[in-house]
């Protein structure tokens, strides 16, 4: 016997290294993989980037504002590519039927999770960064002017793109690939909710509580503080790290729970539609 | 002070799996001595996989107990996954991955030490050392086999399960895998529980056999014995026997 024993509860750095490593081996075998990742931010960030150049010419002040729209996509992006690139990790291990040989090896929930994390960031930095510059280059848009509000804007986006690609990946593993479309689409329910593109007023005044609940909302309103007003509102970033602590602990439970339901119903073994 | 005795490598106790309504396992108890090749026979549904997968921690009983190595499953499977490993169609390993990657990246999930001399040795072993830099899906079935048994063998195991290890495989590579099996538990001593709907293949490698039906165990000894409480010459014709619930020559004159 070459392994080692550990307790239950342990957490090893090796196998959340071996799965990053699984995952790297993966991008880097496929270069239609790698390109995948920078063609819909970039498309995306091209669109709405022309279209606020229009409306500069066009509107009144606040749309005109510091490139709110380019801006809007840019964090949008972090949003959806972040839980995008949680769960299509997950996805990998579902479409190549590799799922039971992680489940049945020492590999513990929690490592899996913080592989997946860890992966999302990778693959969004893939995606997301060289867009960043064609911003600048395109429209002036300097995303990294926001300085070090970017940094509480991202670490906020990640967490909620985390807790959702968390629950999500534990609805697959109980439901089976019949729920792998939520991976795909579900963010976009989040979209309207959050104000993206437009201030939380604009919605009607019995949804705004539900958009305040959504930690996003408070990014996306920050986002707007800053490029209008020049103003950095701290307060908005503490209520949403206080709102994605608890999203997090709720995906994270979700999962622990959707999986102990697939042990107990079989689900794991069976893990196609 | 007396020394205890180690724990059986797989105990299964008045094990009962019910999906919803319908009972995949009803009730079955056995125990696996060390250093055993253990054959589990029985139709589609009989409920071997269910087994196999409530033996590895995938699955939760019911009710009954299962445990391995003296660690509870699924509650304590941690203390005792990185002791054991499997193989089974129901899974593949990673096809776009090398074999090197697959193997290094289980191994590392496992703790192996001295990965690169394992996987080395693993290669000289199963005849993959010409195919570690080639893409997993490029391989034909059987190489893809023995690939799927390096992932099976990369930690050593001292509990080995195998859902029908030689499925889909041509005569030759299959009586390959099993030569290899054969020695792998000859000089591990290690514990080997094998479902199989391959007869011959059960014959010749295990020194017990259970048979299920129905979610329950219907027959359970050595094969010898097995053939002579049947009357048979073939351990194909006594599945039959215990498959159709009465004499193949019976059915025959009917």
């Amino acid at each position: 016997m070459t392994g080692r024993a550990e307790s239950a509860y342990a957490l090893s750095l090796q196998r959340i290294a071996a799965m990053m490593l699984r995952y790297w081996y993966l991008l880097r075998s496929s270069w239609p993989r790698l390109l995948d990742l920078v063609y819909w931010p970039t498309v995306q960030m091209v669109t709405w980037g022309f279209l606020q150049y229009y409306i500069t010419s066009n509107a009144g002040f606040f749309a005109r504002a510091g490139g709110t729209f380019i801006g809007a996509v840019l964090l949008w992006d972090i949003l959806f590519r972040g839980q995008l690139g949680f769960s299509i990790s997950f996805l990998e291990e579902m479409w190549s039927r590799n799922i039971g040989n992680l489940m049945m090896s020492p590999l513990r929930p929690m490592e899996f999770i913080a592989a997946l994390m860890v992966m999302s960031v990778v693959r969004l930095s893939i995606g997301a960064v060289p867009v960043t510059f064609l911003a600048i280059g395109f429209f002036g848009f300097n995303l990294y002017g926001l300085g070090l509000a970017l940094v509480a804007f991202f670490f906020n986006l990640m967490l909620t793109s985390w807790a959702i690609g968390i629950f999500v990946s534990g609805l697959i593993l109980r439901n089976g690939m019949g729920a792998e479309n939520l991976a795909w689409s579900i963010m976009f329910l989040f979209m309207p909710l959050t104000c993206v593109y437009y201030p939380v007023t604009t919605l009607p005044v019995w949804l705004q509580p539900v958009a305040w609940a959504l930690p996003p909302t408070y990014v996306f309103e920050g986002m707007r503080a800053l490029l209008i007003h020049q103003v950095y509102r701290g307060d908005l970033m503490l209520d949403a790290l206080a709102l994605n602590a608890v999203l997090f602990a709720a995906g994270v439970y979700g999962f622990l729970k959707l999986l102990q339901g697939a042990r107990r119903h079989g689900s794991l073994m069976q893990t196609g539609e | 002070m007396c020394a205890m005795p180690d724990p059986p490598p797989i105990a299964v106790e008045r094990l009962v799996k019910i999906y919803k309504t319908i009972p995949a396992v009803d009730g079955i108890s056995f125990t696996l001595l060390p250093g055993s090749i253990t054959g589990l026979l029985g139709g589609n549904g009989a409920g071997k996989t269910t087994t196999i997968a409530t033996i590895m921690g995938l699955t939760t009983p019911t009710s009954g107990r299962v445990s391995v190595l003296g660690a509870e499953m699924p509650r304590q499977r941690y203390r005792v996954l990185h002791r054991m490993n499997f193989e089974s169609p129901y899974v593949e390993v990673p096809m776009r991955l090398t074999v090197r990657q697959n193997m290094t990246v289980f191994g590392m999930l496992y703790g192996v030490a001295d990965l690169r001399e394992r996987i080395a040795e693993l290669g000289r072993q199963l005849e993959l050392t010409d195919l570690l830099d080639r893409p997993t899906g490029r391989l034909s079935a059987g190489q893809k086999t023995r690939v799927s048994l390096a992932k099976a063998l990369i930690n050593n195991p001292d509990v080995l399960l195998l859902d029908e290890p030689t499925a889909s495989l041509d005569p030759d590579t299959a009586d390959w895998v099993r030569s290899h099996l054969a020695h792998y538990c000859r000089e591990r001593r290690a514990t080997v529980l094998l479902a199989s709907h391959n007869m011959a293949e059960v014959e010749r490698l295990c020194e017990r056999v259970i048979i299920m039906k129905r979610g329950r165990i219907e027959d359970d000894d050595t094969p010898a014995k097995l053939l002579a409480r049947y009357g048979r010459r073939t351990l194909e014709e006594v599945f039959l026997d215990v498959a159709r619930g009465g004499s193949v020559e019976r059915e025959a004159a009917q």
